[in-house]
């Protein structure tokens, strides 16, 4: 960017002579112009850039946030059904004094930890491992709390004959009358069908610069435009952005990022989530199992939009 | 709605499908070129092959439910396009234009009636209605549907057949998902059967919810079934796809679905297990299609 160009110029013409009042006066101001500016960027991000940000490497993935957010964190694995599941993280923390079972996708950051967690891409044992836990936390009277971050199901040989379709359906089915709180945050990337696996719950909340969507823009832009560079145009007409999905009462909440995006301050981000967490947790958790279940079923039931004349 | 379209959804008559003057099809399982009668008096299998020909919501109605006892409820929501959706075309005028070719229910026709001995809930896909993909209005109906069932204390019987969620509604057609697979919860504590029929094509969010959680799972022959459309499959893995990959068969194989069952014995197979899942004699009312 210029501006920091410029700042970088003037810090360093600073160095350089004794007098540097005006100086020192002349880079804060142009430091409170570059805050300002990006701020001002960062706010009035399009489709297309905000899911550029969500998939920004240096995001905070699930165990960054279950690091900084949790203590005691004890990493469950398997699927009990012969499966591993490595795109799909989960177990048991400690949140303040309060036992919880966090659950979320996961994503590499090395080419080869990508390659390992199938770039955040779940296999049906990731999705039945995440059903496993949630009962454990059920019959535990343990609250849940998921963070959603894949570009979507894996589309594979294996994948499908095990069964994707059917491991995603049953989490949705299992998930909406489970007894316990079920708190639910997209952190980066929410991919279609992959992400709703883990989606249902009493509240969900999307961090600022996150997308959530029902196709990514590639895949919409290649079969509506028949063209794959139309990905802004599709980003754009998907509507998914935590702004829109708010207005369309999909989500309950957005979470503040830091300035420039979480990427940018992994540990100003924990703080933001865990508040949010906090406070949201601190509300369902006085529920009962069938006030929650009764208005968690409502929630979902009253998504769509139709009328009963002809358009 | 023109009077029109209103005299066709309270006579329950279907859209003309064949124009007159085409009388000969060929048949995409052996190549053969049928007389389109024929294979419409057959229930749009092919009299040689057996290869299944997609039917309309209408005519699949016809050959599961009693004649004279479908009742349509719902016919007339239609979606509020939401996003205000525009690729090259805008959704409302697919939309539009889809209404003038004779299809006003959107992509799925829902309704009561009874199936050989049974009063049942049923929803049937139109996939002539933009592939069948699931919107809001689809999912509203489906979720209608199992409430009846529950409310009349009936099956539900769902018939497949999309391409899965529509695009054009974004995020709200994916959380159709979650509402009709747990409107079925609710079913499924009631104790009522819920039996899903598979029919080409039956992929993506339609397959990855309620399709694909059926107390008991039937699918055509041939049918293509999955959650990734196999073009997707091979682009991510990049390599062919094994011969008959995601076909009902292979899903049967696989251990994801019951069984495959023709077209011509799906009513009298459904009245069967009916029947046995509320421990009922097993009357002969219904035959195997001729
Ligand atoms: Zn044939």
């Amino acid at each position: 960017m210029a501006l920091e160009n410029q700042i970088q110029d003037l810090v360093s013409l600073s160095h350089m002579y004794d007098s540097v009042g005006d100086i020192t006066h002349e880079i804060s101001k142009l430091k409170k112009k570059l805050r300002r500016m990006k701020h001002e960027v960062f706010l009035n991000l399009k489709g297309w850039q905000k899911t550029q940000v969500a998939r920004h490497s240096d995001r905070p993935y699930t165990l960054d946030y279950i690091q900084r957010i949790f203590t005691d964190f004890q990493e469950l694995h398997g699927d009990r059904r012969g499966g591993y599941g490595p795109s799909m993280v989960g177990g048991l923390a400690k949140f303040d004094d309060q036992s919880v079972m966090v659950i979320g996708h996961q994503k590499g950051r090395e080419p080869a930890e990508k390659i390992r967690r199938n770039f955040g891409m779940s296999q049906p044992a990731g999705y039945r491992k995440a059903l496993r836990l949630m009962k454990l936390a059920e019959k535990f009277d343990v609250p849940i709390i998921t963070l959603i971050d894949t570009p979507g199901a894996y589309p594979g040989i294996d994948a499908e004959e095990k069964g994707q379709s059917e491991a995603i359906a049953t989490n949705m089915f299992s998930m909406i009358d489970i007894k316990v709180p079920i708190i639910v945050v997209v952190i980066g990337e929410g991919g279609s069908g992959g992400a709703l696996a883990i989606g249902v719950g009493d509240r969900v909340m999307m961090l600022e610069h996150s997308v959530y969507s029902v196709i990514s823009p590639e895949g919409c832009a290649s079969i509506l435009w028949d063209d794959k560079e139309k990905v802004k145009q599709a980003a754009e007409a998907l509507c998914m952005t935590a702004t829109h999905l708010l207005e369309m009462k999909v989500i309950d909440e957005i979470i503040r990022e830091p300035l420039g995006g979480a990427h940018r301050n992994h540990k100003q981000a924990a703080v933001s989530l865990r508040k949010a967490l906090r406070a949201n947790l601190k509300t369902l958790i006085h529920q009962s199992s069938e006030e929650l279940i009764e208005k968690r079923y409502e929630k979902f039931r009253s998504m769509g939009a139709f009328s009963t004349e002809e358009g | 709605m023109s009077w029109f379209d209103k005299l066709k959804v309270k006579t329950g008559l279907g859209p003309k499908i064949a124009k007159p003057e085409i009388i000969w099809i060929e048949c995409k399982g052996c190549g053969e070129q049928l007389y389109i009668a024929e294979v419409e008096k057959n229930l749009k299998v092919c009299p040689n092959c057996d290869y299944h020909f997609r039917a309309d919501a209408r005519e699949r109605i016809s050959y599961l439910i009693n004649p004279g006892t479908f009742v349509e409820h719902d016919g007339d929501l239609t979606s509020k396009d939401p996003l205000k959706f525009k690729d090259k075309k805008k959704y409302k005028e697919r939309l539009r234009a889809t209404f003038k070719k004779g299809y006003s229910h959107d992509a799925l026709i829902s309704g009561s009636g009874v199936l050989g001995d049974h009063p049942v809930e049923i929803s049937v896909f139109e996939f002539k209605f933009m592939g069948g993909s699931m919107g809001s209005v689809v999912g509203e109906k489906i979720t209608r549907c199992v409430e009846r069932a529950i409310k009349n204390n009936n099956p539900v019987i769902v018939v497949s057949c999309s391409g899965g969620a529509r695009m054009q509604e974004g995020i709200l057609s994916l959380m159709q998902m979650a509402k009709t697979s747990s409107a079925l919860k609710k079913l499924s504590d009631h104790k009522l059967p819920y039996i899903s029929i598979l029919t080409d094509p039956t992929t993506g969010g339609v397959s990855a919810s309620f399709a694909m959680l059926g107390d008991v799972i039937f699918a055509e022959p041939g049918a293509l079934i999955g959650f990734a459309g196999p073009r997707v499959i091979e682009q991510t893995i990049n390599e062919k796809l094994p011969e008959g990959f995601q076909r009902s068969e292979f899903l049967v194989d696989h251990g994801l679905i019951d069984n495959v069952v023709h077209r011509r014995d799906m009513k009298k197979t459904l009245n069967n297990l009916l029947s046995m899942l509320a421990n009922k004699p097993i009357l002969k009312t219904v035959e195997t299609h001729d």
